[in-house]
């Protein structure tokens, strides 16, 4: 499976994904250069995290304007995965290609710390290889992962699976204690409604090794291969 | 012309940054205020043209990229340059 690892002045999390993509699966990955307009030959696409355009204006907004972000439209309406963690997960939502938005967290701080999530079932690509009955441990480092979105697109989410992660106790229980930014109804990644695109906060490439002290992100990465 | 741009979470939208100020100036002692919503204030300039296209620029820019409408609202006035 070859994987289009995209790159926007101040993405930083863009080496990460490639070596997990390169060096821990073994599979095919390029980085692409958001000036670029074109993902032929490319059947993945991870959205790195990072602080695209410092932030500027809203976290993503920018971005979502630049050339390749077309391309990632197009590849996304034609069914192919789209993957954005953290700063990608923030693009995808002000492209128009996740529902909601995402806000500064409840304490107003960056949290970087682990935390865990869990899956909400495994009937999309990214998660068809997860088990829905544990908990996958991974960091998060973000300032605006607080996901919002009104109370009538939260039940269509609901109802249409589109729920693709949730903060819980290492235990596996959904509770407020175990949301770190506020997200509603601790939500920590969706799906849109065709479930070929997932954006989440937390970062499954920084999860993706046992010497980095979890591999527990490798199983998204694993799916999408699985699927390819 | 130049826009005059105010950017707010919408009514109902979370908004952490107007909740924190908000404690932080009762805790002063001005316990009247019981609300505060913090947004954007922004100013573009639009030399030579009319006040109607300088509108119309206006809330494009607001609709395509100033403003999120999903948590977002605006309003703006446009006011001949000084």
């Amino acid at each position: 499976m070859r994987f289009a690892i995209l790159v926007f002045p101040g993405s930083n999390c863009d080496h990460d994904a490639y070596h997990v993509v390169r060096h821990v699966l073994g599979e095919e990955g390029a980085f692409v250069w958001h000036q670029e307009r074109s993902l032929d030959g490319f059947d993945a696409v991870i959205i790195p995290g990072g602080f695209s355009y410092g932030d500027y204006l809203r976290t993503g907004a920018i971005a979502r304007f630049s050339p390749i972000m077309s391309a990632v439209q197009k590849f996304a309406q034609q069914g192919r995965p789209v993957m954005g963690i953290c700063n990608g997960f923030q693009i995808l939502v002000e492209a128009g290609l996740l529902p909601g938005a995402l806000i500064s967290n409840r304490s107003l701080r960056f949290i970087s710390r682990i935390v865990h999530l869990k899956p909400e079932g495994n009937s999309s690509l990214f998660t068809a290889g997860l088990d829905a009955n544990r908990t996958y441990r991974m960091p998060i480092a973000h300032q605006s992962g607080n996901y919002v979105i009104s109370p009538d697109a939260l039940n269509r989410l609901e109802r249409n699976g589109q729920i693709a992660f949730r903060y819980a106790t290492p235990a596996g229980e959904v509770f407020p204690e175990a949301n770190p930014n506020g997200s509603v109804s601790n939500i920590a990644g969706v799906l849109n409604r065709e479930k070929n695109v997932l954006g989440l906060m937390p970062h499954p490439e920084r999860a993706a090794e046992t010497i980095v002290g979890s591999d527990d992100g490798l199983a998204l990465f694993k799916s999408m291969v699985g699927y390819g | 012309m130049r826009a005059l741009i105010y950017i707010t979470p919408k009514e109902g939208i979370l908004d952490p940054q107007g909740l924190t100020v908000g404690k932080a100036l009762r805790s002063l002692g001005m316990e009247e205020v019981t609300g505060v919503r913090m947004g954007k204030y922004i100013e573009m300039e639009l030399p030579g043209i009319t006040s109607k296209k300088a509108e119309k620029i206006t809330r494009q820019a607001c609709d395509r990229l100033l403003a999120n409408l999903n948590i977002e609202s605006y309003r703006f006035e446009i006011v001949e340059e000084t």
